[in-house]
C-alpha cells in the first residue's frame, strides 16, 4: 500500500462533476531479476514502476490518463486530461456505459507466503541459484547451465466515486532452471520452473540443487535420444504442457472482448459465437474447465478484479459444455452474457481489459499409471517448448521439450523434438481420460491487447489423454 | 496488385520533418530533457572513486486510442519516465530503475535512493567476470518533430474518413524519448514525435490489414491509404477456395516477408545464444549451410527508424551487413558477449536483435508478381509464428488477412487460414525463386510497457513449394 498518505479523495473530488463517476488505481511493482548462467552473475536488476491511472465516466463513456506523478495537482491534471480526451471521444462510443459497471467494492487480499520477500537476502538467493548452477556441471556437452529468479511484489490500491475502496497486496516468485546440451550441430534445451504466489520459502538449495541435476540428466539424454515418430497416436499431456494447451485453446478463444471484436486487429477474434453458450461441446463429457481466482498459491489469485469487481470461482465448461466466458461487468453490459472478474491491467499505465486469471481444469479419477496403461500407441509429452495457434484460436500446433514413447500401456524409450497439432473442438472432444492428481502452473507473460500488455495467469492441470492425435517431430 | 495495402513506400517515410510541432510535444521533450540533466548531473556528483554508472531513459507522452467497429473502445492517455541505473564497482555489476514523477526534488531523492541500493546489493554479489569497462562512446543529440493531430481531433479525423467501416485497431501518437549518459562523459539524447494508425477493416469473418505512419497527420493520406484497403476488402468477397495442406508456390508480401524475418530477432543473429547452443542458425554460423545467393540483409540504421546507440550508449555503424549473398557476414554481438567469448563486439543491443532490419530488394517487378506466382498462394500478412524445431531452423505460423488462392496468374478467391510449417534454410534458402524490386517500411508499432521504436524494410518474396499442414 501507499507508503506515505496520498491525495486520492481530493483528486476524485476534482474529477466531479465534469465526469459522471472518477476511480483511481494506485499501483506500485517491484521487479526483481536474479540469475546465475555457467555459475557467474548474469543479471541483477530491479525495477520500481509506481503510477495511478486515473479513470472517468463522461457521457457514458470511460476513458482513460495515466500518471507516475502522485502530487494532487500531478493527479488533477491526469483527471483533467482524462476528462478532456473522453468527452472528445465519447460521441463515438463503443456502448453507453454507466457506474453500475464500478461496483462499490471494499477489502483487503494479500498473497499466502510463508516468508516474505522482504526477508529473503540477496544473498539466500544467489547461493540457491549459484547451487542449481553448478548442480548443471555434469558434462562438457552442458553448454549453457542457467538458474533464474523473479520476485514480484505489488500494491494496488483501487478507490472510485461510488465508495470502492479495495487493497490488495501480491507476492510473487518465478524461478526458472535451464540446461542446454550441444554436440555438433545438434543441441536440445530442458528446463523447470516454478511459479506462483509464495514467499522466500521457495528457496530451498538442496531442493532447487537436485531438481537442477535431474534437468541436466534429461538434456544429455534428450541429445543422445531418436526425434518423436510421425503419425497419428495416441496423446498423454503432461500439466505443464496441458498449461499451454488450457491457456491457448480455452480462455483466449473464451474472452468475451475478444468475442466482441475488440481484439480482432490485435490477437484476434474467436470462433465462438455468443450463441454458443450453453450449447457447444467444446470437449468430451471428462472435461471441465474453471475460472477461479479464489485458489490459494496460483499466479492470478485476487479477490477482485481493476473495476472493483469481486472475484469468486465460476465454471466454464461443465461436462463438455460451453457454459460461460471471460467477461468483466462492461463486455457483460455489452453482450448480455455472464461473465467474470476478470477486469485487468498489467500496470498503473495500462487501462483494463478482460483477461483470464486462473483458468484451470478440473480432475478426474484416473491414476497417471492408468491413463499410460490405456495407450497402446502413443507418446507422453512433457514441458512446453513452441506455441503458434491461429487468431480465431482454432488450428494449433505446440511442441514440448521432452516426450516418452507408450507401448501397450507402458512408457517406452526417449524421443526429442516431440510436436503435435489439431483444431480446439475437434481436440478437446478426443479427451479420453482425466488425471486425478493435479499441478499448478503459470506464466507471467501473457500479451494481449492495445496498447499491449502482459499479465500474470494460473493453470492448473491433471496429465490427460487424447485419442488419435497429429504427432511429428524434429527434421532428421 | 499492391503488395500490401496502406503501407508508406520506403522513400516517403518519415523523414526528420522540422517545425509544426504541437505545443504539448515541445514542452513534454523539452521538460524531459531538462529533468534528465538535472537528475543525472545529481546522481553523478554523487559517486564515489572506483564507481561507474550508466544511466538510461525511456520516456513518452502518447494518446492511445482503441477502435472497434469504427467507434472507440478505450482512450488513454499516457506520461511516464523510466530511469535505469548501472553501478558497476568493485567489478561487481547491479541495475536498477523506477518510474520517475517529473518532480525534481522527489526524483532526485528517489534516485539518490535507488543508488544507495544498487552499492548496498554490489556489496552481497559476486564478481562479474563479464563486466565491460565503462568507456565514452561519444555523444549525440537528434529531435524529430512532427505534425500531430490534437487529442480532441484524432477520433474524427479516424472515424468520419472510415465510416460504413468495420474498423479494429490503435491509434498512438506522441513524443518518444530515448537517452543515454555515463559517468565517462558521453550522452545521447534521441526524441522523435510520430504517430502510427494500425487497423484491419472487416467483411464479415475476412479483413484486410492496413497501417498509417509518420510524423504528419494528413488527411489525404490518410484517405488514399484507407482506399487501397478497401479495394484489397473487396477482392476478400469472392468466393472462399478450400485450400488442402500440401507445398505450393507462395508468395509473401513485403509484410509477409517481415514477420517471417522478425524469426531472426528470436535467438537466430544473436551471439550469445549461438555460443550457449540456442541459436536456429548454428548451422549457418558454422558454415554448414547457407542461404539463397538472392538474399541479403543489413542492420541499416539510415532508415531513421530507431537511435544507433544501445543501452551502453555504444554506437552502431550506420550499416552493418549481416547476411551477403545467403552467407552470413556476422551475427549481432554486444560487449557482454564480445567479452565473455572472445568475440568482437558491432553495437548490437542487450537481447542482440536486429532493430532495423533491411531485406535488400531483388528484380521481380511489382506488374510481375501474380504472372511468376502463376498457380499458388498470395499472402499478405503471417501470424503467431514460432520456432517448431529450432535445430533445423523451422519455423510454424499461420496466414491471416488477406491471403488468396491464385489461378495462371489471376486472383481466383480469397482462402481459409491455413497452417504453415517450413525451415528458413528453405523458404530463404533453396526454394527462394525471387524478391521483389520494390522493399517497403514495416514500422514498430509495439506497445508492451512502452511504444516500440524499430521496424524493418522489406520487398516481398517468391518461394517455391512453402509447406501447408493443417
Amino acid at each position: 500500500m501507499p507508503t506515505s498518505p496520498l491525495p486520492f479523495a481530493a483528486a476524485l473530488r476534482h474529477a466531479l462533476p465534469a465526469a459522471e463517476w472518477a476511480g483511481l488505481r494506485h499501483s506500485r511493482e517491484t521487479t526483481t531479476q536474479r540469475g546465475v548462467r555457467n555459475d557467474r552473475p548474469d543479471q541483477n536488476q530491479s525495477a520500481l514502476e509506481e503510477g495511478a491511472m486515473c479513470e472517468v465516466l463522461v457521457d457514458g463513456h470511460f476513458g482513460y490518463a495515466a500518471t507516475a506523478d502522485l502530487s494532487l495537482a500531478g493527479l488533477q491534471r491526469a483527471f483533467e486530461r482524462a476528462i478532456a480526451t473522453t468527452r472528445a471521444t465519447s460521441a463515438h462510443q463503443v456502448h453507453r456505459f454507466t457506474p453500475n459497471q464500478r461496483p462499490a467494492a471494499s477489502g483487503r487480499y494479500r498473497s499466502p507466503r510463508h516468508t516474505s520477500l522482504d526477508d529473503t537476502s540477496l544473498a539466500e538467493i544467489t547461493d540457491c541459484l549459484l547451487a542449481a548452477s553448478r548442480a548443471m556441471a555434469l558434462s562438457e556437452l552442458l553448454v549453457n547451465r542457467s538458474a533464474r529468479a523473479m520476485l514480484v511484489q505489488t500494491d494496488i490500491h483501487y478507490v472510485s466515486t461510488s465508495g470502492a475502496d479495495t487493497q490488495q497486496s501480491f507476492e510473487l516468485v518465478d524461478i526458472t532452471l535451464s540446461a542446454t546440451a550441444a554436440q555438433g550441430l545438434e543441441s536440445q534445451t530442458r528446463s523447470w520452473s516454478h511459479t506462483g504466489q509464495f514467499g522466500g520459502e521457495v528457496f530451498h538449495r538442496d531442493t532447487l540443487a537436485r531438481q537442477a541435476q535431474q534437468v541436466a540428466q534429461d538434456a544429455l539424454a534428450l541429445l543422445q535420444a531418436d526425434n518423436c515418430p510421425s503419425g497419428r497416436m495416441d496423446l498423454v499431456l503432461m500439466p505443464d504442457q496441458m498449461m499451454l494447451q488450457i491457456h491457448e485453446s480455452i480462455g483466449h478463444p473464451l474472452e468475451l472482448d475478444r468475442i466482441l471484436g475488440d481484439e480482432r486487429n490485435y490477437a484476434g477474434w474467436s470462433f465462438v459465437k455468443p450463441h454458443d453458450f450453453g450449447t457447444l461441446q467444446y470437449g468430451s463429457e471428462l472435461m471441465n474447465v474453471s475460472f477461479d481466482p479464489t485458489r490459494a498459491g496460483e499466479l492470478a489469485s485476487y479477490d477482485f478484479d481493476d473495476g472493483g469487481h469481486r472475484a469468486s470461482r465460476e465454471l466454464l465448461i461443465e461436462r463438455g459444455v460451453l457454459q460461460r466466458g471471460l467477461g468483466s461487468l462492461e463486455s457483460q453490459a455489452r453482450c448480455g452474457l455472464p461473465g467474470v472478474a476478470n477486469f485487468r491491467s498489467a500496470s498503473w499505465n495500462r487501462a483494463p481489459i478482460d483477461r483470464m486469471a486462473n483458468i484451470n481444469l478440473e480432475p478426474g479419477q484416473a491414476t497417471l499409471d492408468e491413463l499410460i496403461a490405456k495407450v497402446e500407441h502413443g507418446v507422453l509429452m512433457r514441458t512446453n517448448r513452441s506455441w503458434s495457434i491461429d487468431d480465431y484460436r482454432n488450428k494449433f500446433q505446440f511442441g514440448c521439450e521432452h516426450g516418452q514413447l507408450i507401448e501397450d500401456g507402458r512408457l517406452g524409450r526417449l524421443v526429442r523434438n516431440p510436436n503435435y497439432r489439431g483444431v480446439t473442438v475437434d481436440f478437446w472432444n478426443r479427451l479420453a481420460g482425466v488425471g486425478r492428481d493435479d499441478t499448478v502452473h503459470g506464466t507471467a507473460f501473457c500479451g494481449k491487447g492495445e496498447p499491449s500488455q502482459v499479465i500474470r495467469v494460473g493453470h492448473a492441470s491433471p496429465p490427460c489423454l487424447f485419442r488419435d492425435v497429429e504427432v511429428f517431430g524434429g527434421q532428421a | 496488385m499492391s503488395a500490401a495495402p496502406g503501407r508508406s513506400q520506403a522513400s516517403s517515410h518519415r523523414s526528420a520533418q522540422h517545425g509544426g510541432a504541437s505545443v504539448n510535444a515541445i514542452d513534454f521533450a523539452g521538460r524531459v530533457h531538462a529533468h534528465f540533466d538535472r537528475v543525472c548531473n545529481h546522481l553523478l556528483d554523487e559517486l564515489a572513486p572506483g564507481e561507474e554508472l550508466t544511466l538510461n531513459l525511456n520516456a513518452e507522452d502518447t494518446l492511445f486510442v482503441r477502435f472497434n467497429g469504427n467507434r472507440v473502445r478505450q482512450n488513454t492517455d499516457v506520461e511516464q519516465l523510466n530511469l535505469s541505473l548501472r553501478l558497476q564497482s568493485q567489478g561487481r555489476t547491479v541495475e536498477k530503475s523506477r518510474t520517475l514523477t517529473g518532480n525534481f526534488e522527489a526524483d532526485q531523492a528517489a534516485t539518490a535512493c535507488l543508488l544507495s541500493q544498487c552499492r548496498q546489493e554490489a556489496l552481497v554479489l559476486p564478481i562479474d567476470p563479464n563486466q565491460v569497462p565503462i568507456q565514452n562512446n561519444g555523444s549525440s543529440n537528434e529531435e524529430f518533430r512532427g505534425a500531430l493531430l490534437a487529442p480532441e481531433q484524432v477520433v474524427a479525423a479516424v472515424v468520419e474518413p472510415a465510416e460504413g467501416c468495420d474498423l479494429a485497431g490503435l491509434y498512438a501518437g506522441g513524443t518518444v524519448i530515448r537517452a543515454n549518459r555515463n559517468s565517462k562523459g558521453q550522452s545521447h539524447w534521441f526524441a522523435t514525435e510520430t504517430f502510427f494508425l494500425d487497423y484491419s477493416i472487416y467483411n464479415g469473418p475476412k479483413a484486410a490489414k492496413g497501417s498509417y505512419a509518420g510524423s504528419r497527420w494528413s488527411a489525404a493520406e490518410w484517405a488514399a491509404n484507407l482506399a487501397r484497403s478497401k479495394t484489397l476488402l473487396q477482392l476478400l468477397s469472392q468466393p472462399q477456395q478450400d485450400v488442402k495442406p500440401g507445398a505450393y508456390r507462395s508468395y509473401l508480401a513485403p509484410r509477409a516477408l517481415s514477420d517471417l524475418v522478425g524469426m531472426l530477432g528470436w535467438n537466430a543473429l544473436s551471439a550469445s545464444a549461438w555460443k550457449q547452443g540456442r541459436s536456429p542458425f548454428k548451422k549457418l554460423a558454422e558454415k554448414e549451410l547457407r542461404l539463397s545467393p538472392l538474399l541479403s540483409i543489413d542492420e541499416n540504421f539510415a532508415l531513421g527508424l530507431t537511435p544507433r546507440f544501445n543501452s551502453l550508449g555504444e554506437v552502431s555503424a550506420s550499416t552493418l551487413p549481416l547476411i551477403r549473398d545467403g552467407a552470413l557476414q556476422t551475427l549481432l554481438v554486444n560487449s557482454r558477449t564480445a567479452k565473455e567469448y572472445g568475440l568482437v563486439a558491432n553495437g548490437a543491443n542487450e537481447s542482440e536483435g536486429p532493430r532495423a532490419l533491411d531485406v535488400r530488394p531483388g528484380s521481380l517487378q511489382q506488374a510481375d508478381i501474380l504472372r511468376e506466382l502463376g498457380t499458388g498462394l498470395y499472402l499478405s500478412n503471417l501470424h503467431y509464428l514460432n520456432w517448431s524445431d529450432p535445430v533445423s531452423a523451422r519455423v510454424t505460423g499461420m496466414t491471416r488477412y488477406a491471403c488468396f488462392w491464385v489461378e495462371d496468374g489471376e486472383i481466383v478467391g480469397p482462402i481459409q487460414d491455413l497452417r504453415w510449417d517450413e525451415s528458413l534454410y528453405s523458404a530463404l534458402g533453396s526454394k527462394l525463386m525471387a524478391l521483389t524490386a520494390q522493399a517497403e517500411i514495416d514500422p514498430a508499432v509495439d506497445t508492451y510497457y512502452q511504444r516500440a521504436l524499430g521496424g524493418s524494410r522489406t520487398p516481398g518474396a517468391l518461394i517455391d513449394g512453402f509447406t501447408f499442414t493443417l
